[in-house]
Parts: C-alpha cells; sequence; structure tokens
C-alpha cells in the first residue's frame, strides 16, 4: 500500500511540474540568453529527452536516494534536502511540542469548566486563534518582541551546533508563531472528546464512588479521550509541514519550505520533485505512526488484531 | 485540588518555565551576533549587509543572475580593470595598458606578486586561460558573447598579456570591467559553483544556503587590506523581513532597499539613508514589430499620455530619477532626454486619431514584480484617458514571463528593469524582444564601437536621442541605488555603475 501510494505520487508530481510552463534552461540563462544557448542548456539538463525517459531515469534513482542534480544549485539534491528537512523538523516538532503543551491543559479546564465563564472564555479564546492565519502571528510576534522589545531576532536561522543559545533564541517567534495556531486548533479537539468522554456510564461511576471531576478524567478517561486527540495530532503534523512554509517565509529560515517554494519559482523540477516526494513519504510515516499509538493507547485494538 | 492535576499543572509551569528560562538567558547577548564588538582598530570588525535575491549557487560563468557578481566580483574575483563611481575604466590587475594606433591590439603590464587564494601566483597565462575559458562551451550565460571579438590572447612573458581583437571595440574594454572579465585560476575552476576562488581581497568562509554568504579578509592579498574583516551577506526572499531585520539589529545595512516606502522609518540619527543611480532603466517596452505598436505615431502616443512624475510616485515613492532614453546619468554619453516627449494628452489623442487607432486593445504583459505591478496599473488608467485600452497580465516571473514576452514576443506592451551596465546596444539588436529594427541605430552603434573616445561619446548621445525620438520604448524611471546603514558604516557606493557591491571601500568607526 506504501508502495503504491508513493508510486502514484511520483507520477502525480513529475506530471504537473511538466505541464508546468516555463521552461527551466531559459530561467537559468535569463534575459540576454540567445535560443542557441538556451537549447545547449536543455541538453546540459536533459530536458530535450522524452518525458518517459525523463521520468523513469528521475524514478529510478529513488529507492537509493538519488534524488539527481539540481539545475540552478549544480549541487546533488539528497543532501540539500536532508539539510532542509532538518530545519523544517526542528521547526515543525518545537511547534507541535508548544501546541500540546498550551492545548491539552486548556481544552481539559474548558471541557470540565463548560458551564462556568471561564470555561467559555477559554473556548472563545481558541476560536480567535483559529482565525489568525500563521503568517499573521508571526508578523505581529516580530513586530512586538523583534522590532519593538528587541528581545528576540526578526529571522534568519543559526543550526544548534554553531551556536545552541542564538539557535534556541532565533527558534522561539517562528515555533510560537507555528504552535499557538495549532494549539488553538488542537484545544477544540481536546474540549469536545474530553466532554465526550465525561458524559460516559463509567466517568458518572467513578464520580458516585466519589472521585472530584480532573481525577476521574485523569484516571479513567484520559485514555479514551487521547484517540481523536491523536489523530488530530497526526493530521495537524501534515498541516504544520504546510504552515512551515510560510512561516519559514516570514522568518526566513532556510527549511524545506523554502527551498520549494525558490524551487518553483527557479523551475528546478527535479528538486521541486525530491521535495514533494519527501513531504508524501513524511505525511505516510506520519499516518502510520498514529495506527501504531493507537494500539499502545488502547488495549482493546491489540485483541482485535 | 486533587493531587493528579496539580502534577499536570506543575508539569506545564516547569515545561513553561524551561522556555522561559531559555529564552530570557539570550536576552544579555548581542542581537547582532558581537557585531564590531571590540571596537578595535580594524582587526575583527565585522559588517552584515541584507539582500533580496540569493545567488542560486556561486558559478557566474553558467548561471545568470545579478546576485552572484553582486556578491563575488571586485570582492573575490578581479578581473585587469574595474570601473569607479565616475564611470570610468580603471586599472586593477593591470597595471597599466597600451592601445594599438587601429585599436585592436591591447598590451596589458600586470600587476607583480599577486597569487590566488589557492596559493597559485596570478599570471599571464592566467589572463589567456580566462579570456578562451570565455570563449569555450564552458562558459554559458549569454554574456559570453562580449568575448566573440576577442580573435586571440598571448602570453608574451609572466606579467605582460597581449590581447588581440578582430575589429576595433570600446565595449570589449567595458565589459572587462564585468564577470566576462574575471580572472580564474587554472588549478581553481573544478567546483565554481561551491567554491570561488579569486585574487581578491575576500575570500569565501562560509555559505549557508537559504541564508548567508560570508566572506573573510584575504591575508595575503596584493593591495591594502580592506576595512572590515568578516562581512557578511544575507539574503531575504520577503522584503518587509529584511526592512525588519534592519530595525531589528539583525543587519547593518540593507545594501538594496526594495520597499522604498518603508524609508520614512529610517529617516533618523539611527540609520543613514544613500541616495544614488544604478543601471537599471525600468522600461515600459514596446513591441515595435507587429501592429499595433509597429506604428511610430501610437508608440508616441503613449508616451505623450504617460505622467512619469505619478508613476515615479506610486511604484517607487518617488525615489528614483527621471530618464528619457536608456543612458542613466552616470555614463559618459548621458543627456538629458526627459522634454522631448512631455506629458500631454491632447497630444496623445491626435497622434492616435492621426494613425486612425482610436480603438486599440494592446496586449500588456508584465511580470509580477511589485515595480511592474505598481508602475501598470498607474500606466493603465493614464492610457484610459486617452482612449487606449489595455488587457493587463501579471505573468509569474522569471519562468513564465521570459517564456511569453521575452522569448516567443507574444505581447504588446510589458514593464521590466534592464540592470546591465550600457545596455543601449541591445536597441541595435533586431531580434531583441523589442524588435526594434532601425539600420541608422545599428550602424551608428557599430561605428560607435570602433571610434575614438570622443566620437564614441557623441554617436552614443546620438542613438540614445533616435531611439527616444522615435519613441522606440518608454523609459518609466531609472531604479536608485538606495541603501539604509547603521550611522557607523562609511563608504558605501554612492551610485551602483557595476555589477558589483564593492566592499574594498567600507570601513566603520
Amino acid at each position: 500500500m506504501f508502495l503504491v501510494s508513493l508510486l502514484l505520487a511520483s507520477i502525480a508530481v513529475f506530471a504537473f511540474m511538466s505541464v508546468l510552463p516555463g521552461d527551466p534552461a531559459q530561467v537559468a540563462l535569463g534575459v540576454q540568453a540567445d535560443p542557441e544557448a538556451v537549447a545547449q542548456m536543455r541538453a546540459r539538463f536533459g530536458t530535450d529527452r522524452p518525458l518517459v525517459v525523463q521520468y523513469l531515469d528521475w524514478v529510478g534513482g529513488l529507492p537509493t536516494g538519488d534524488f539527481g542534480t539540481s539545475y540552478v544549485t549544480q549541487a546533488v539534491i539528497g543532501p540539500q534536502i536532508v539539510d532542509r528537512f532538518l530545519v523544517t523538523l526542528w521547526l515543525v516538532a518545537t511547534g507541535m511540542v508548544i501546541a500540546v503543551v498550551i492545548a491539552v491543559p486548556v481544552g481539559v479546564v474548558a471541557a470540565v469548566r463548560h458551564r462556568e465563564p471561564s470555561g467559555a472564555l477559554l473556548s472563545g479564546a481558541s476560536q480567535v486563534g483559529i482565525a489568525i492565519p500563521n503568517f499573521l502571528a508571526g508578523m505581529l510576534l516580530i513586530a512586538v518582541f523583534a522590532v519593538h522589545w528587541r528581545v528576540f531576532p526578526a529571522g534568519g536561522w543559526t543550526p544548534p551546533v554553531d551556536d545552541p543559545q542564538r539557535f534556541l533564541r532565533g527558534l522561539v517567534l517562528p515555533a510560537v508563531s507555528l504552535g499557538l495556531v495549532q494549539a488553538a486548533v488542537l484545544a477544540r479537539y481536546v474540549r469536545s472528546a474530553v466532554l465526550d468522554v465525561l458524559r460516559q456510564d463509567f466517568i458518572r461511576t467513578a464520580r458516585a464512588k466519589g472521585l472530584g471531576p480532573y481525577r476521574a478524567l485523569v484516571r479513567h478517561g484520559m485514555r479514551n479521550a487521547a484517540i481523536p486527540v491523536v489523530t488530530v495530532l497526526g493530521l495537524q503534523l501534515a498541516t504544520l509541514l504546510i504552515g512551515a512554509v510560510v512561516v519559514e517565509r516570514v522568518f526566513v529560515i532556510p527549511g524545506l519550505g523554502s527551498l520549494l517554494l525558490d524551487g518553483v519559482a527557479n523551475r528546478d523540477l527535479l528538486l521541486v520533485q525530491g521535495v514533494v516526494m519527501v513531504l508524501v513519504v513524511a505525511v505516510l510515516l506520519v499516518n502510520y505512526l498514529v495506527d501504531l499509538l493507537y494500539v499502545v493507547i488502547d488495549p482493546r485494538l491489540r485483541r482485535g488484531q | 485540588m486533587d493531587r493528579p492535576f496539580s502534577r499536570v499543572t506543575a508539569l506545564a509551569t516547569a515545561v513553561l518555565l524551561s522556555l522561559a528560562a531559555a529564552c530570557g538567558a539570550g536576552q544579555t547577548a548581542d542581537p547582532q551576533g558581537g557585531n564590531g564588538a571590540d571596537g578595535g582598530e580594524q582587526e575583527g570588525t565585522e559588517l552584515t549587509v541584507g539582500f533580496a535575491a540569493e545567488p542560486a549557487n556561486l558559478d557566474f560563468t553558467t548561471t545568470d543572475g545579478a546576485a552572484i557578481p553582486e556578491a563575488l566580483l571586485v570582492n573575490v574575483y578581479e578581473g585587469l580593470v574595474k570601473i569607479n563611481q565616475d564611470g570610468e575604466i580603471v586599472p586593477l590587475l593591470a597595471e597599466s595598458w597600451e592601445i594599438s594606433d587601429d585599436r585592436t591590439v591591447y598590451d596589458f603590464r600586470l600587476r607583480e606578486g599577486v597569487q590566488f587564494t589557492n596559493g597559485e601566483p596570478f599570471t599571464a597565462e592566467d589572463v589567456k586561460f580566462s579570456i578562451e575559458r570565455v570563449q569555450s562551451d564552458d562558459w554559458t550565460v549569454s554574456l559570453k558573447a562580449a568575448m566573440d571579438v576577442v580573435e586571440s590572447v598571448e602570453a608574451v612573458d609572466d606579467h605582460h598579456a597581449r590581447v588581440t581583437l578582430s575589429e576595433p571595440s570600446n565595449r570589449w574594454l567595458f565589459q572587462m570591467t564585468t564577470r566576462i572579465g574575471a580572472m580564474f585560476s587554472r588549478e581553481g575552476v573544478d567546483d565554481l559553483a561551491n567554491e570561488p576562488i579569486g585574487t581578491g581581497p575576500y575570500m569565501l568562509d562560509d555559505w549557508v544556503r537559504g541564508d548567508r554568504i560570508v566572506l573573510e579578509r584575504n591575508p595575503d592579498y596584493w593591495g591594502d587590506a580592506p576595512g572590515i574583516q568578516t562581512v557578511t551577506f544575507r539574503y531575504f526572499n520577503d522584503a518587509s523581513a529584511l526592512t525588519n531585520a534592519m530595525l531589528s539589529g539583525g543587519v547593518d545595512v540593507i545594501g538594496t532597499v526594495q520597499e522604498p516606502e518603508t524609508l520614512e522609518q529610517f529617516e533618523s540619527d539611527e540609520y543613514q539613508v544613500i541616495q544614488g543611480t544604478t543601471n537599471g532603466e525600468v522600461v515600459l517596452s514596446f513591441n515595435n514589430g507587429r501592429e499595433p505598436l509597429s506604428d511610430v505615431r501610437v508608440r508616441q502616443a503613449i508616451k505623450h499620455a504617460i505622467d512619469h512624475e505619478a508613476v515615479l510616485e506610486t511604484a517607487w515613492a518617488g525615489r528614483g530619477e527621471l530618464i528619457g532614453s536608456m543612458v542613466p546619468p552616470h555614463d559618459p554619453w548621458y543627456e538629458d532626454l526627459t522634454g522631448v516627449y512631455d506629458h500631454d494628452p491632447d497630444r496623445a489623442r491626435e497622434l492616435l486619431e492621426e494613425a486612425d487607432a482610436t480603438d486599440l486593445q494592446l496586449a500588456f504583459r508584465i511580470p509580477n514584480l511589485p515595480y511592474a505591478v505598481s508602475s501598470a496599473q498607474v500606466v493603465q488608467s493614464q492610457l484610459e484617458e486617452v482612449g487606449i485600452r489595455t488587457k493587463l497580465d501579471v505573468l509569474e516571473f522569471p519562468a513564465r514571463w521570459l517564456e511569453v514576452v521575452f522569448t516567443n514576443h507574444n505581447y504588446d506592451m510589458s514593464i521590466i528593469a534592464h540592470v546591465e551596465p550600457r545596455d543601449i546596444v541591445t536597441f541595435g539588436d533586431p531580434d531583441y524582444y523589442w524588435q526594434y529594427d532601425n539600420p541608422e541605430v545599428q550602424q551608428m552603434l557599430d561605428e560607435a564601437d570602433s571610434a575614438q573616445e570622443g566620437r564614441r561619446d557623441e554617436l552614443m548621445r546620438d542613438v540614445a536621442r533616435t531611439i527616444a525620438e522615435d519613441a522606440a520604448a518608454d523609459w518609466l524611471f531609472l531604479l536608485p541605488n538606495l541603501i539604509v546603514a547603521a550611522p557607523d558604516v562609511d563608504g558605501l557606493p554612492t551610485n551602483r555603475v557595476g555589477e558589483a557591491f564593492d566592499l574594498t571601500e567600507l570601513t566603520r568607526g
């Protein structure tokens, strides 16, 4: 199944990039180029060959991690994608942690107090959070914390091995702008999952035995509430990868997203295809992990296997 | 409250606190990463310059685009000659040169004691190697055509190179100040995309793709050491990100301001703003090769219909200069031609009537670049006033625009900045995308190329005037050289006359 999805994805990506108007050779040569030079460049890139040959040549290299050589940077694509992907992973992972750390307590409290003003306030706040796109959150954070107070840099990237402290400082604003919006979305799901669980018979029984609302929830409800939340988390990871494309642009971070956008602009076909394939693999893997997690969380599913 | 919940609270609090601590710990650090921290004489001085477009790679022999020579020319690679602030050609690796009476043989006396950063000495053999390499298939950028006129290169001795041209060409020596004149080491061209090796005052220290290029002073440089030890070029795809970086101390200099409307916030003692000229003519190009713009009266009508002041005000916040032809003011043959076509809508309507072109619908195909889009909207509404309707198509740049407009000539009007130095010669090429075929202009350009300097300037002035009067294109404005910098940075170039962002004159203090 996994392989079939990959194969279909590779055909789709390749077909899309082939119909995209614009010639990579012409773009590389710019506004003074004569037709002869463009033809020469095409031969050099191999874009003058039949599409089927180009596709087979490209897809044949993928299993061994050979993504080809970029038209623009003239460097091997594989290592470039790995470098950029690590950057994006840092961003997404930190964003995810921030989202979970905020969303779970907020969602739980909002559910338990759903009849009280404080609960309504929390769910109202998360509603507002959902409405803010993460690039806007990023721009607001920059305006306040980078330009006005100068607490954090407005953008840029320092690899963690170069200077861990600068790395952390640079990570805060982009990760928060990614995480805050996701936290708002996630909090809504946590709230409704917890509300569902609170209405269950076993919680009523637990309360009847004399447990307080939070204690009953933690002891008997958390695992049950976790299943829908983990599903959403999996979906959100995919959203975060995409959201990172925009946030990387706002914060000038050299991640997979900026690589993808520059690749499209320069018609760096092989590079774009490579990046998209990596994203496809990542999303499929996340889904697979979520399936595994279900079993860990819910013992009943183990018996089913 | 019960114990389990407090555990959750405690955990959450701990995570938040540690996050806050990590952030707080950084607060004391210098946000600019210790720029010029020691304040010493010259050692250790640092400077961070922000630009918009990042080089795709470091090899300008096969990849076009202004960003590569902007960072590397003059700073890392040097040519025999370079261009100074007044547009004059001055010695660099050549101490002097002599031109034969028939203006075809150039004898260059080379500087002694120069070496490449790979340790190889620079000799006349490298001159021969570098020039012949431009003519070979190793170079693919179209600029290489300027080297076609070279018939032979001879290394007379180690420090004497003789270049013979097939015909006299003033343009050739000028082109030697651009990237095609860069001198390469015979042992240093294996990985130009990643490893530039030149004779310049700086060498590549670090390159983080998508973020920055770091240049370090070359300890073995033949000339005076430049004032700044470490220069970092940082690249911002997003113009407001660059502005924010300047406001928050992330860069010390904005090398090219992309959003001139943001300049007001830099007009204080905390910053300096420099405004000069560039080679970037923003051209409203006409397709001279097809109806209806093949009719000179229609082209003239368009020029009369446009209020250039208004275009400049809208498109570039009024910063920049109006030009009447394809010549920036720092070129030796500049002449003010802005008066040739004044803003006169009535005259425009008359001309259209004469040409029997009262119901025009033009394909106005522009790139999706901010200045082009905002200029086009003003132009569109002004043309509307004299009765010319336009269909505005915004094409993705570079890929789509290059294909539709530049290569297939499928357009009536477009707008784009032509940034190459002395690119007026494109009006002598009838196949260029503006399809302007005027034998008189072609002949004057040819003659100017082989003439003595005084005569050349006279001929070039005539060319500029002819294409202006003939309405071969309309020149909306000249992009200004706009730089914002911290007040302690000195030696920034007022005018951008060549391709390089010349770092050699910069100091801090």
